[in-house]
């Protein structure tokens, strides 16, 4: 998909616009194609096992959805960018730790400050990939791959054999996941507001979509006069700053904090954003179809559950549904240029 | 410039030529591996002194035990960094071979039909990420983060929550003894890395395969337009890690004398950064075995000094992280170089002569 970048565009011929109109049709059919396999889903489940769309059953799935979603939005930015952060579970599980710590060293500390400090700390990491990715001229593979695991060292380093129980934690902070509005958590509601602004913005924002032209083609980005080291360094730093208040979350759903809290929540959150239609060469993709990507994932674990089958199985389906997901892709997109290179020399002879 | 110059013709002048005289009389002395060697050197001086433990046999023994199975995996990663690609699988490969390794003697398999299945299973699971990459033309880092998952989740299905220890003493013996006639210094892993080192050793620098595996790191399109097999070589380097990481998982299962589904987890970062430190570029198409063998001697040895001071193992991600980025900012050091002599004027004009100033001109049109 090309994103448009300038204000004024030539008129399209009719040939570009019937390209451009199967483009964006098999982009939609992906994202259709995740709910179509999510209601599927959900009605064979529950056709095996009532007990699955009951109301605290449903509320279950859509907490544990929050925070990978979260997550899946940070990554979306990043992967559009043609970079990669594997660094978002150790984020996530430092935040974790040092804010639920905030409650026990300092008691009666107000709940949006410690959202806050979570938030810090992840922007302050992502930041320092963002840098060194962008500054450093080094693929984001090897320099995040580095950082899951000095962050994850630092964190261990920090908390040592320590941990966090819940009830140190205060009442109003582990209740944010159980609270529902006419029986929808209101973390559900709060995240899905955050991913419609993050969609909106790669949607429609000038610098959303140069986030696009960077993963189209960074080359032509640059010749563009796209500030490319700006706007990657800005995607590392809201991945960051997502995976902080993720850990905050973490901390008030889960309660009993210690230094391996998120561990490989990375391999998760990439199957959710590539299984969510998000192409990992970068160039293309929704927060919507990450978010709905992360939606399924955690129904399917939650259908494993409800089934009574091992949860042992789990990753190697996870790992089984990501290579699927970058198959059917690549598959799709080879179609898909070959449907338009006929096209254009219809349109052309 | 040319590695030949007559020291005679180059003229004498302050600093940077004098530099520049002696990168043409020995090229060698401005090779990574060189500059790799002298840490290691340092590393073994400092080592010593610090403590009188260092270079005991024992000492020596612990090391190789300790990182025996990360460098023989780090030989075929080698070979696939160089040829353009990456293999984030090795760790669960190795973790699902040990899991198999477990699953089947617990169901009293003869060892020898265990590691034909083993062997099998690590060609195949190095043939899909092989064919994924090159077949359907998926890009290897995704690949392998997928098969990463897959091979890890399929250790988790074979033992579940089960350990298997109950394995014969003949076998774990292998894993926890000194090979004999080596005064105790040397484990069967450091034997067999250094046995594989010569083989990738040879068949990169010596064989139409080495050279082959170099140009399409360099340059996949011309290694395609010359003639070169690039997909067949590239399946069969994944088929050669599959196949590697498979037998380190053995090595690992039996010095630890337990096969349990987490065996192996984030080993794949210890293996990418000794190859990135042994001074492979990670974009592919540079890089030598020996620099990977010096590679492993930094990293064991920086790993065994922290052992010696009270640093927390648990954390040692940081260091084995740091060096990979260390190495990769050190690759990059050249270009920085240049890029900052770009940004500051007063840099540029010292450096860049009147020729250089004209022919930036007649580019310009």
């Amino acid at each position: 998909m090309t994103p448009t970048l300038l204000r004024r565009e030539p008129p399209e011929t009719p040939a570009e616009a019937s390209s451009r109109r199967l483009t964006e049709r098999v982009f939609r059919i992906r994202e259709t194609g995740i709910v179509v396999v999510l209601a599927l889903f959900v009605a064979v489940t529950a056709g095996v096992q009532h007990r699955f769309l009951s109301d605290s059953n449903i509320q279950f799935v859509l907490v544990n959805t929050t925070i990978y979603a979260l997550l899946a939005l940070g990554e979306t930015m990043v992967v559009i960018s043609r970079n990669v952060d594997l660094s978002v579970g150790s984020v996530l599980g430092m935040s974790a730790y040092l804010s639920a710590n905030l409650f026990g060293e300092h008691p009666g500390i107000p709940i949006p400050l410690v959202f806050l400090v979570g938030l810090g700390i992840g922007a302050g990491w992502g930041i320092v990939n963002g840098l060194v990715v962008a500054g450093g001229r080094v693929p984001s593979l090897v320099v995040t791959l580095a950082s899951l695991y000095i962050i994850r060292g630092v964190d261990i380093l920090i908390v040592g054999g320590g941990m966090v129980t819940a009830n140190t934690l205060p009442g109003g902070f582990t209740g944010i996941p159980k609270a529902t509005v006419a029986g929808i958590p209101d973390l559900a509601i709060a995240v899905a507001v955050v991913i419609a602004a993050g969609a909106y913005y790669l949607r429609s924002y000038r610098s959303g979509r140069e986030l696009y032209a960077i993963g189209s083609n960074p080359e032509a980005a640059r010749l563009a006069g796209i500030p490319i080291g700006k706007r990657v360094l800005f995607a590392f730093a809201v991945s960051g700053a997502i995976a902080g208040v993720a850990g905050v979350l973490w901390a008030a759903q889960y309660g009993t904090v210690d230094s391996t809290a998120g561990t490989s929540y990375e391999l998760t959150v990439i199957t959710a954003v590539v299984v969510g239609g998000v192409a990992i060469f970068g160039g293309s993709g929704s927060v919507v179809g990450a978010a709905l990507g992360a939606l399924l994932l955690s129904t399917i674990n939650s259908a494993l559950y409800v089934l009574g089958i091992s949860d042992f199985w789990i990753q190697a389906i996870f790992g089984f549904m990501l290579l699927l997901a970058i198959t059917i892709d690549r598959i799709i997109s080879v179609k898909l240029t070959e449907a338009l290179r006929l096209r254009s020399n219809h349109g052309g002879t | 410039m040319a590695p030949d110059v007559d020291l005679a013709a180059v003229p004498p002048g302050p600093g940077p030529s004098g530099l520049e005289a002696l990168r043409a009389r020995a090229p060698w002395a401005f090779r990574w591996e060189a500059g790799l060697a002298l840490i290691v050197v340092i590393i073994g001086i400092i080592g010593t002194a610090a403590s009188p433990e260092f270079l005991t046999s024992n000492n020596l023994f612990n090391l190789g035990l300790s990182n025996g199975e990360i460098a023989i995996m780090a030989l075929p990663m080698t070979l696939i960094i160089i040829s353009g690609e990456i293999d984030l699988s090795v760790s669960s490969t190795l973790g699902m071979a040990s899991c198999l390794l477990g699953f089947l003697w617990a169901r009293g398999w003869p060892m020898i039909a265990i590691f034909v299945v083993i062997a099998l299973v690590g060609l195949a699971a190095g043939a899909l990420n092989g064919l994924l990459v090159t077949r359907v033309g998926l890009p290897s880092l995704a690949v392998t983060i997928g098969t990463l998952t897959l091979y890890a989740g399929v250790a988790e299905i074979l033992l579940g929550p089960n350990t298997v220890s109950n394995f014969p003493a003949a076998y774990t013996n292998l894993g926890v003894n000194a090979v004999p006639g080596t005064g105790g210094a040397i484990t069967y892993s450091t034997l067999i890395f250094a046995v594989l080192a010569v083989i990738f050793g040879v068949v990169l620098h010596a064989t139409p395969v080495g050279r082959s595996i170099f140009a399409m790191g360099a340059s996949p399109e011309a290694a395609l337009y010359a003639g070169i097999r690039v997909k067949r070589i590239k399946t069969l380097l994944f088929m050669v890690s599959g196949l590697v990481c498979s037998f380190a998982g053995v090595l690992y299962t039996f010095r630890l004398s337990t096969a349990v589904a987490n065996n192996g987890v984030g080993l794949e970062l210890d293996v990418v950064a000794i190859v990135l430190v042994g001074g492979i570029s990670i974009f592919g198409g540079q890089g030598s075995i020996p620099g990977v063998v010096l590679g492993v001697l930094a990293f064991a040895g920086i790993q065994n000094a922290l052992l010696l001071t009270n640093f927390n193992q648990e954390a040692s991600g940081v260091v084995a992280g740091g060096l990979l980025l260390l190495s990769v900012f050190g690759r990059n050091a050249a270009s920085y170089a240049s890029r900052l002599r770009a940004r500051v004027p007063a840099l540029r004009r010292r450096t860049e002569g009147p020729a250089a100033g004209q022919a930036a001109a007649g580019s310009q049109p």
